[in-house]
């Protein structure tokens, strides 16, 4: 019972050889994953550099490469998205306020809701453009090629986002506020009003701010509706034609001329800096208002 | 060198306690701690502990909550490793070897020393396939040896009956007491030298917890036998050394650090013990 | 009897919620709409053109005249694209959500989370040009063995779009990781495994169904993705079993078909729609298959 006892690891070649495997398979998902990234910036940064200065953001786009900037395409955004989030903000926090507190979770139609909005939130981004282009642009509604139409289009597709990331936020909320406020003699809506959407905004404004990032970057729905043209003036109202930044950058990449190359890839950069600038914004304002139970 | 495999009388184990190499050194000691301490981060859970545990016994942790049982428990395992800023001062030596020495290998430990947790963990896999797991990553691989094993460790753990037909279906359908039982099963079927119990009745009803008592008066000739429990009257049933611990105020927290007050053989525990606070809590004016 | 004062409450709250409601349903009409949207034109598609031609034959060319109307070299050539991207983002994918959950100590995961965040966050626009400007010309063209590699390739299409979806699958991954109860990993520690043992024997089988929900919910992004098949995947809808040759896929057809502005009507336009109805059935067939997923293997592990 006492022999040469020892608590060494016995040397086990095929586990030692599997142990190795493994931990280069850990690795090679995160390097690569990360070398891609910083590939992708180094590139883009890289291409663009000769173009990074104001001009590109004074001027607009043109024939010319060297006259060539993106003006009109950084208002576009800024309408397009503007007017989208106008629209999809109050509207899913909206829905996302009737499903956490008011709809009964067991009624069939309700279910149906649920069901219907996370499969909303799967369904490719261009299909949201083919939807645009056949009631929106055209057909019923005819609105054309407007700041109006990507605006409804991207309403479409980031809602199912905006409800269920309001969602969370509201189920966060202990229901200990509610039963007090109700307790107190506060109707369903006087409580969402002042213990429920005050505690849950942190998490709604976060959300909604993600959302957002997401319309700024969209390009594929509105190739569907006409978005790809030379645009050289920025929107004056909701019936103004227009551009966004993604769709002017892909105009660049398309065009055959190699000269377009660097404003194509200087744009890239001014796009990632909004985007960079955004999810500060959201992180920050994320820190600032969390909220410890 | 003294072989000792009759019970200690109560001075033997007073001397005994005071002799770690002369302990570690014994056949029929297993395990010994020496002035063991565990530190999470800067506080100090449990300090000072030194006790032996010697083979083919059952020996008991008792004392109220919080005072380190079963973070003594699990030193002997090294599984407080698995916890992010926990220390452990002081030795633990089994056989004589160092448990935390840079020689030792935890997993080496933890395959001659198993572990039984306070709520039954089997694995979402069938009943075969959890027996048999702890086999597969050692090395056996023959189906041949691991239905050997698996039959011979869901007898020793009094399963076998009830589930022999039906190995193949998930472990999570079976009652408390049965998926308890098949823990048990799963750690015996490496033939661990020591069993640590870390309260493992304390989720299951009366009649599982007769059943897992039998169980382990059993099997503790071929396993020695750990068990830390809150219910004392199990203590007294079931072991033959005890140690009771009980917390004590800590004057750089506001937490309570665990102590053990009285180490001997549980009659002698329960009948007449020598500090006040173990027959404080003995008789139920605490704790 | 409700004094005037709380009927008024009683009657604003009526109008809330019903207001509430009604913001609810809209997202109904959103998906009622966009099977209308699909379907009704497609159902028109096929009035003039022959089912047995679409779903026959592999020849497209729907914009063009003689037109030719053979669906199945862009079904492929999105087939392609998924394959390639799955292959890029499963491996990895698996393997940062393994580290993350497993592995990696919370400092750690502070650096590394965010950045996977980030990549989740880069505009498909942005992919299309790194696909275009430096995966094709550097990795595709110099390394790939068979046959000439032109401007476009599928297989820069399917990398780039793999790294894509990359985080995707590693956040919904971990996710399903975490939730693995960490009972389960000390009773494997206990009988002497080491952490590979636990994270390959213990977790993954226990994480699976959320895994494979990560998957499946990836592969229907990839199949959807449009703009980076668009950019650098090429617009020649050829059946081909190269990878480094140009093809089409239906995303991309319809990206490339909406940009040339059809006239209303047209078979041309049609075919928009019946290429859009046929990837809709493609990512809703997945979608369902997620959750039937999900839920089998839940009832096997519960």
């Amino acid at each position: 019972m006492t022999a040469a006892m020892s608590l060494v690891a016995v040397p086990n070649r095929a586990r030692s050889v599997k142990d190795l495997i493994f931990k280069a398979f850990l690795f090679a998902g995160l390097g690569i994953a990360l070398g891609a990234l910083l590939t992708l910036l180094v590139n883009v940064v890289v291409t663009g550099s000769a173009r990074l200065n104001w001009d590109l953001v004074q001027n607009m786009p043109s024939a010319r490469p060297k006259r060539a900037g993106i003006q009109s395409a950084i208002f576009g955004s800024l309408w397009v998205v503007g007017v989208t989030s106008l629209i999809s903000l109050p509207l899913g926090v909206g829905a996302a306020v009737y499903l956490e507190e008011f709809a009964t979770k067991d009624r069939w139609y309700n279910r149906l809701i649920e069901l219907n909005v996370q499969n909303l939130a799967a369904i490719p981004s261009v299909v949201f453009g083919i939807l645009g282009l056949a009631f929106i642009k055209r057909g019923a509604l005819s609105l054309g090629s407007t700041v109006i139409t990507a605006s409804l289009v991207l309403t479409m597709l980031v809602l199912p986002t905006v409800v269920i990331v309001s969602r969370e936020a509201i189920r966060a909320v202990p229901d200990s506020f509610r039963q007090g406020s109700l307790a107190l003699g506060a109707t369903q809506w006087e409580t969402v009003r002042r213990q429920v959407l005050p505690n849950a905004f942190p998490g709604i404004l976060t959300g909604s701010i993600l959302s957002v990032s997401r319309a700024l970057g969209e390009s594929a729905p509105l190739l569907m509706l006409g978005a790809l043209t030379f645009i050289t003036f920025n929107p004056t109202g909701l019936d103004s034609a227009y551009t966004v930044l993604p769709i002017q950058i892909f105009a660049y990449i398309s065009n055959a001329k190699k000269d377009f190359e660097p404003l194509a890839a200087a744009s890239i950069v001014v796009l990632l800096i909004l985007l960079l600038v955004l999810n500060a914004a959201a992180i920050y304002l994320r820190n600032r208002f969390q909220k410890r139970w | 060198m003294t072989q000792q495999s009759v019970p200690d009388t109560q001075a033997q184990q007073t001397a005994a306690n005071r002799d770690f190499e002369a302990l570690d050194a014994r056949s029929d000691v297993v395990l010994t701690a020496h002035d063991l301490s565990v530190f999470y981060g800067d506080f100090c859970a449990v300090r000072d502990v030194s006790m032996y545990i010697k083979r083919g016994e059952i020996t008991a942790f008792i004392g109220p909550s919080g005072c380190g049982k079963s973070t003594v428990l699990r030193c002997f395992n090294r599984m407080n490793d698995l916890i992010l800023g926990a220390r452990v001062e002081g030795d633990v030596h089994y056989h004589g070897i160092d448990l935390y020495g840079p020689q030792a290998d935890a997993g080496e430990v933890r395959r001659r020393i198993g572990m039984v947790f306070q709520k039954p963990n089997p694995f979402p896999k069938s009943i075969y396939d959890n027996v048999a797991y702890g086999p597969r990553v050692n090395g056996t691989r023959r189906k041949s040896d691991l239905d050997a094993i698996v039959e011979k460790s869901l007898i020793g753990a009094a399963l076998w009956d009830e589930v022999k037909d039906r190995l193949s279906s998930s472990a999570m359908g079976l009652s408390g007491g049965q998926q308890q039982r098949l823990c048990i099963a799963r750690s015996i079927a490496i033939e661990p030298e020591v069993l640590l119990m870390d309260e493992p009745c304390s989720a299951l009803d009366p009649i599982a917890t007769a059943r897992i008592e039998d169980l382990m008066q059993e099997i503790k000739k071929q396993f020695t036998i750990v068990i830390v429990t809150h219910n004392m009257q199990q203590a007294g049933r079931v072991s033959d050394s005890t140690a009771f611990f009980t917390t004590e105020v800590n004057p750089n927290s506001d937490r309570r650090t665990g102590v053990l007050v009285e180490f001997d053989r549980t009659q002698k525990i329960f009948s007449n013990p020598v500090d006040p606070r173990t027959e404080a809590y003995i008789t139920g004016r605490f704790g | 009897m409700p004094r005037g004062g709380m009927r008024r409450r009683l009657v604003a709250e009526k109008v809330i919620k019903g207001a509430l409601a009604l913001m609810a349903g809209a997202t109904v009409v959103v998906s009622v709409l966009i099977v209308l949207a699909l379907f009704r034109p497609a159902i028109a598609f096929f009035q003039d053109v022959d089912i047995a031609e679409f779903f026959g034959s592999v020849d497209w060319k729907p914009l063009f005249k003689p037109a030719h109307f053979g669906v199945w070299s862009i079904v492929i050539g999105s087939l392609w694209v998924a394959a390639i991207a799955m292959v890029v983002a499963i491996p990895l994918g698996l393997g940062a959500a393994f580290y993350l959950s497993e592995y990696a100590s919370s400092r750690a995961r502070t650096i590394i989370k965010p950045i996977l965040e980030v990549l989740a966050g880069i505009p498909t626009v942005v992919f299309g040009f790194f696909a275009l400007n430096f995966v094709n010309p550097n990795l595709v063209k110099k390394l790939w063995p068979v046959g000439d590699v032109g401007t476009y390739s599928v297989l820069a299409a399917g990398l780039v779009t793999g790294i894509m979806i990359l985080p995707t699958v590693a956040s919904l991954a971990e996710d399903a990781m975490n939730s693995v109860p960490s009972a389960l990993r000390e009773g494997a520690f206990a009988l002497g495994s080491n952490k590979r043992e636990v994270s390959t024997s213990v977790v993954f089988p226990a994480a699976l169904s959320g895994i494979v929900a990560a998957i499946v919910l990836a592969a229907s992004r990839a199949i959807g993705e449009t703009t980076i098949a668009v950019l650098a995947a090429g617009s020649k809808a050829q059946l081909s079993f190269n990878p480094g040759e140009e093809g089409q896929t239906m995303a991309g057809f319809i990206g490339f078909a909406g940009i040339g502005d059809q006239p209303t009507g047209s078979v041309g336009y049609q075919s928009i729609f019946a290429v859009g109805a046929l990837l809709f059935v493609f990512t809703l067939v997945l979608n369902i298959i997620s959750i039937r997923v999900v839920r089998k293997f839940r009832e096997v592990y519960d």
